[in-house]
């Protein structure tokens, strides 16, 4: 025991909270709250992790992963929440697939070019404003924006031949706007690590920025890029006010028109988010058990994206000396 | 702080110390630095390659580079030297316009690669020509074959293919001295190797594009003193298909590979010629002092 607290430095803070060293006071209530929050994090993290799983295994039958929600009456035996999945996977998707190629090309606009330095502090400014934006607020604009009757192609149209505004396209691209400055931000942060040297030394072979950009940059940042991507996919997997506003949290797919594929995209849907929302005690199904479950499904689908996620960037860290 | 010193009055031409050229001369003997051997060095027939005429670079209001005027000859090593912030490496990057890139940066006087002005070519033509090899070891990210064939293929494309560069990347690391060490592994990522391995492996990438001038900034300053014997003998080699000029801080260095030195100091170029006359007899009371650790 001695040995293993030797080995993770354990003894050395208990010597210092004993005092066997001249730390004072200070310092010593200092470390051991330091200490005390991170063991306290720790301990947060794994309740988490364990009561939804405790209380997902209780209640998940694998039915309810395939099969379609029921319009019940309350109480339990509401069919399963296969659409929800479907939805949660499809908006995480489009979302990602609009916010990573778009935030790349931002984070390397500001970190490789960031020429006239005033538009470079525009754009530095845009994307902390969509960054601190809350989400709903995103929702209702863009229900404003895509209720035009210019938009009329990407959600169903209601009376009046006004468009419904609501979609898995409209909110797959709102949702995008969550993840893009997390995709920014670390790509940016990757590409500032890479030393000075190493771009010079592609410049010294002939080559020009784009290409050194294509070939050694991004390939090098591609660790960050993923980070990024992970992130942000968890931000729009989490988001419930977004899927209320702009996808209609309806019980099933929805679909809108006959083009396959198309429609559902145009259509009507729900996330796992919203569908634990309307089943737990505060929303309107009343069938917590539904919701225990299907928040432990959502928790799985996060923890997979970013093992996944991390499979795919993983790779040698590249690192050079400064 | 080095000691106060007289500067070279602004309005005179650059005063250069330099006595009759002539020779491979290199003094026996004095490169005995102590783990360190001398390398055999083959005679060569110097023919000039890259000229600078009163080169001048600022950044901003500070001089970093006053006047220059300096040859470099392919069949001899030429060695800068100098305390730093004497603008030795400002010059190298100079020559092959990388100071370009500096934001501020400003050029005055003329950089001549075989009499003919480099802002005439296009820089990324110039780089190919002219070769440069960093302080730190800086291979990209892929694979150690890539690595030599980044230069090869055009702009961020696959071609051409493995099998139609094979030869040449192999003949590149045969010529850094890295071929044997790597045959087995050229798909290995290239970040995996140990520091000297990955320096000459940076070599062996600006060989492969066939440069006429290689520029080399403290080739060694991060490596092992094995690695470093290494890479001096394969610099002393090369000066025979290629100029080289080597800046360094280390004298022991520059009297093992240089065929010419040049002492800088302060922007200006103080003191240049054979390599045995600057650490042996230099002219300039500024070079003795330098040469002999006085400063720097």
């Amino acid at each position: 025991m001695s040995a293993y607290a030797e080995r993770i430095g354990l003894s050395g803070l208990l010597g210092r909270l004993r005092g066997d060293e001249s730390w004072s006071v200070g310092d010593r209530i200092g470390l051991a709250m330091a200490w005390g929050a991170g063991l306290l994090l720790c301990l947060i993290a794994a309740s988490i992790v364990l009561y939804m799983l405790f209380r997902g295994l209780q209640y998940l039958s694998i039915d309810d992963l395939f099969s379609h929600p029921e319009a019940g009456l309350g109480g339990g035996g509401s069919g399963g929440f296969l659409d929800a999945i479907e939805g949660t996977l499809l908006v995480a998707v489009l979302g990602t697939v609009i916010a990573a190629p778009l935030g790349v090309a931002i984070a390397v606009w500001l970190s490789e070019y960031g020429r006239p330095a005033g538009l470079a502090r525009a754009v530095e400014s845009g994307v902390e404003i969509v960054a601190g934006t809350p989400s709903i607020v995103l929702a209702i604009f863009g229900l404003l924006v895509f209720q035009q009757s210019f938009f009329g192609l990407f959600s169903p149209v209601g009376e009046g031949a006004t468009p419904l505004g609501r979609s898995f396209v409209i909110a797959g691209a709102m949702m995008s706007l969550i993840a893009l400055p997390l995709v920014v931000g670390a790509t940016r942060e990757a590409l500032q690590a890479i030393p000075r040297h190493v771009r010079e030394a592609s410049y010294a072979l002939g080559k020009d920025r784009a290409s050194t950009i294509r070939r050694v940059l991004l390939p090098a940042s591609r660790r960050g890029i993923g980070t990024g991507i992970t992130l942000g996919m968890g931000r729009i997997v989490g988001d419930t006010a977004i899927v209320f506003i702009l996808l209609g949290a309806t019980l099933r797919f929805e679909p809108n028109g006959g083009v396959p594929v198309w429609d559902v995209l145009t259509g009507n849907g729900s996330t796992l988010t919203t569908f634990v929302y309307n089943n737990s005690p505060a929303g309107e199904g009343g069938a917590p058990e539904k919701a225990y479950a299907a928040a432990f499904v959502l928790l799985l689908i996060v923890l997979v994206l970013n093992f996944l996620i991390d499979l795919i960037t993983r790779g040698r860290g590249a690192s050079w000396t400064r | 702080m080095p000691p106060p010193v007289r500067r070279i009055s602004v309005e005179a031409p650059p005063t250069v110390a330099q006595p009759p050229a002539g020779g491979n001369g290199h003094l026996p003997g004095a490169a005995a630095a102590p783990g360190l051997r001398q390398m055999p060095r083959p005679e060569t027939t110097p023919v000039e390659r890259m000229r600078t005429e009163e080169l001048s670079i600022a950044y901003g209001a500070k001089l970093a580079v006053d006047r220059v005027s300096i040859t470099v000859r392919q069949g001899e090593v030429l060695a800068l030297i100098g305390p730093s912030g004497c603008g030795k490496t400002t010059l190298l990057r100079s020559l092959n316009r990388l100071v370009d890139q500096t934001p501020g940066a400003v050029r005055g006087g003329r950089i001549l690669l075989d009499g003919e002005d480099v802002d005439r070519y296009d820089a990324t033509f110039l780089r190919r020509r002219v070769g440069m090899l960093f302080q730190q070891p800086n291979p990209f990210p892929m694979s150690i074959f890539d690595n030599v064939a980044y230069g090869l293929r055009e702009r961020g494309s696959k071609k051409p293919s493995k099998r139609e560069l094979e030869p040449a990347v192999t003949e590149a690391l045969h010529r850094a001295g890295l071929f044997e060490e790597v045959k087995d592994n050229l798909d290995h990522p290239a970040l995996a190797l140990s520091g000297g391995q990955q320096q000459r492996l940076c070599i062996a990438r600006s060989l492969a594009v066939g440069p006429e001038v290689l520029l080399l900034d403290e080739p060694c300053s991060a490596l092992d003193p094995l690695s470093t014997q290494t890479i001096e003998e394969t610099i002393v080699a090369l000066r025979s298909e290629i100029a080289i000029v080597i800046v360094t801080h280390n004298l022991q260095q520059a009297q093992r590979v240089a065929d010419h030195v040049a002492f800088m100091y302060l922007g200006d170029l103080v003191e240049y010629g054979e390599a045995a006359q600057v650490f042996g007899s230099p002219v300039v009371e500024r070079t003795r002092e330098y040469v002999s650790g006085g400063f720097g």
